[in-house]
């Protein structure tokens, strides 16, 4: 019950007057850069970082989650009212969210999407303000080697989970370590990889990978596409929201299934995307009338979204107890709290009670807030995708070329955002997963250096990872995860499990998502 | 900038981007097992020197792009779309704007640049009359200036037009 002490009290933090006015600030950027192309929850929180470094931590930090949430919601609304996902999870959402608007229905489907977002959210939260505590207090007793496992389990949770092909998720991945590496290293202070290069020196920043890969690659994919936005337009009404509510109160288990989804997708770092489409592929599964998918059923919003959420919030969890982020997203926000002094980990839930409670409140509270906002300003949203690309693409840009330059005020790093942009573009053309390259990079130096810690404590022996249980599970965990594949292959004769089946019950339509 | 002839070359096929890149990955990892190799990759009396990490990560990164390049090639007949040539061509028309706005932020500042890039997509690209234009090339700059110089006190890049201002 400590736990809902310390939530009041984090409710006390986070109902302050200012706060509830930046979280309304951050809904509102959040669907903003959820609907506009090139700009998503991880560059857009990646960009507005520098913004917040006069502001305190706890504010800060409340309105980048906002962001985070607005971006969530903001995602739902192009993929239904235009058949363009703003983020990649919204890919799933499209394939009934579209066929509604169509008939007609784009408010039921709207208010479906929103709803199911805030319940996977919702439950999402309730699993961090019981589990994170619990998690943080088990963490204090990790070493070096079992944090060196808990990140080996995040990078094979990648290879094993990710729907590209093993080869490239392994290569995207250790670009982001390699890049990680450059500069000076931390442990005997030699310069690693800087050529001669003064820039080099002090490395290379991820929150200038992500909005060159997220944003600027964004934007030349999108022109690819030639650009014709033509959607339906939405007005939700309160009777049309209660009466959806009524009709969603029917499909209580669906939400259950992709809830789990989405967290189990969301803790172990799967990400957001491929557990909108599992949520998905499992709901035409057990639906009665799987041939009905595709052409409009409410069914078919409320799983990917909800899935999608409950994965986008729980990623936090990891984030907040270990210092690991589920998500490129998180692990923007990972690279906030550490500029702010705040180190993630076990041991900011004893030393910086205030603050996570605090975040912990605001999420519950973002999310309602966010699910008014987005309700009642939906017809704006919809306006604001008909400005055309000629003038949206290079505002972008120059927001990009901004939030590039004021992380460091630094022009190399402007260069350097649109290196990683035509990195992003062919990237995403060929197949590589950006996710993974985006978190090595994060975590290269901290993955490295509990590898060394590990290795200075057992003289060299890699055995120093199966010396005790709890590492050596955790080490045979991320083993495992590292060949499913290999293990999928062979299953997959007998088709029984659910998740064997990750790959297969992916809908055909799914290749749409490959230009998103 | 390797990478941007490749989007050049890349016609319609995917086999020359897919195999440039794996190339290009493998070159990577060969500059990170070379420097690694440099500083050190065995132990020195107080623990791992600073290659010894870095040296396996370039191991890894070019077996992942061998493997890669070995399906690419394994796979070559097969013909899948990489992009049409309007589509390249549209993508460039889009990156070459882009690297001269790079530039021009450079030497001219970051509020003179952005009015005249988005001032070139408006009409270029959008064929918009001239005062819509106007506005919204003068409206964005202006308000980057009020938010992140007077209000966030973030300074962004200015060129010789600002200075005249006496910014």
């Amino acid at each position: 019950m400590q736990e809902l002490l310390d939530l009041a009290q984090g409710f006390s933090v986070a109902l302050t007057l200012p706060n509830i006015g930046f979280m309304l600030v951050g809904i509102i950027l959040g669907v903003l850069i959820g609907v506009l192309p090139g700009l998503g929850g991880a560059n857009g929180v990646a960009i507005l970082l520098p913004l917040t470094f006069s502001m305190n931590p706890t504010s800060a930090i409340i309105m980048l989650s906002c962001i985070y949430w607005g971006a969530l919601f903001g995602g739902a609304i192009t993929s239904i009212l235009f058949n363009i996902p703003g983020e990649p999870w919204s890919v799933a959402t499209t394939f009934d969210g579209f066929p509604m608007a169509q008939q007609g229905k784009a408010a039921q489907a709207l208010t479906a999407a929103f709803t199911s977002s805030f319940v996977g959210a919702f439950f999402a939260v309730l699993l961090i303000t019981f589990l994170a505590p619990l998690l943080a207090k088990f963490a204090l007793k990790f070493g070096p080697p079992e944090f060196f496992a808990v990140q080996l389990l995040t990078f094979c949770s990648f290879v094993g989970m990710s729907k590209e092909p093993p080869a490239k998720t392994i290569a995207a991945m250790m670009l982001g370590f390699a890049l990680a590496a450059v500069g000076m290293d931390s442990v005997t202070g030699q310069l690693r990889m800087t050529f001669g290069v003064p820039e080099m020196l002090k490395g290379f920043d991820f929150l200038i990978a992500v909005i060159g890969l997220f944003g600027i690659g964004e934007i030349l994919l999108t022109m690819e596409e030639g650009l014709a936005f033509k959607g339906k337009s939405a007005r939700i009404s309160p009777k049309i929201v209660w009466e959806t509510w009524g009709e969603l109160l029917k499909h209580w288990k669906l939400f259950l299934r992709s809830t789990a989804i989405g967290c189990w997708m969301g803790i172990t770092p799967g990400g957001a995307t491929p557990a909108s489409f599992m949520s998905y592929g499992m709901a035409q599964r057990m639906s009665k009338d799987p041939k009905g998918f595709g052409k409009g059923r409410i069914e078919g919003v409320v799983a990917p979204e909800t899935a999608a959420h409950a994965a986008g919030t729980s990623a936090l969890l990891p984030m907040l107890t270990l210092g690991i982020p589920g998500s490129p997203t998180a692990a923007v926000l990972l690279g906030g709290l550490l500029i702010w002094g705040l180190q993630p980990g076990p041991m900011m839930f004893v030393e910086q009670k205030e603050f996570v409670w605090g975040l912990i409140a605001s999420m519950y509270l973002g999310n309602l807030v966010g699910l008014i906002v987005v309700l009642t300003t939906v017809p704006w949203w919809a306006a604001m995708l008909r400005i055309p690309f000629a003038v949206i693409a290079p505002v972008i840009i120059v927001i990009c070329a901004v939030g590039a330059y004021t992380v460091h005020s630094s022009m190399f790093d402007v260069w350097l955002m649109l290196v990683f942009g035509v990195v992003g573009y062919l990237f995403k053309k060929l197949k590589y997963p950006l996710a993974p390259l985006v978190l090595a990079l994060v975590l290269g130096d901290m993955a490295e250096s509990s590898f060394r810690q590990a290795m200075l404590l057992s003289q060299g022996k890699l055995s120093i990872f199966w010396s005790n249980p709890l590492v050596g599970s955790l080490t045979a965990l991320a083993l495992t995860m590292l060949l499913w594949p290999v293990v999928q292959r062979f299953t997959s004769r007998q088709p029984r499990t659910a998740l064997g089946s990750v790959g297969t019950t992916q809908p055909a339509k799914s290749d749409i998502g490959g230009s998103v | 900038m390797n990478t941007e002839q490749d989007a050049r070359s890349a016609v319609i096929g995917t086999r020359w981007p897919e195999v440039a890149v794996a190339v290009l990955l493998q070159a990577i990892a060969a500059l990170v097992i070379i420097d690694s190799r440099r500083v050190g990759i065995d132990w020195a009396d107080d623990g791992p020197r600073a290659g010894y990490f870095p040296f396996y990560v370039g191991l890894l990164l070019f077996g992942a792009a061998t493997w890669v390049l070995i399906n690419a090639l394994r796979s070559w007949g097969k013909l899948a779309e990489f992009a049409e040539r309007g589509q390249i061509k549209l993508v460039i028309s889009m990156f070459i704007p882009m690297v001269l706005y790079v530039v021009a932020v450079q030497f001219l500042g970051i509020y003179i640049a952005s009015i005249g890039l988005i001032a070139f997509f408006m009409i270029r690209h959008g064929k918009y009359k001239l005062p819509l234009t106007a506005a919204v090339s003068l409206g964005v700059p202006l308000l980057l200036f009020v938010v992140f110089e007077r209000w966030f006190l973030v300074p962004l890049p200015k060129g010789p037009v600002e200075a005249f201002f006496g910014y």
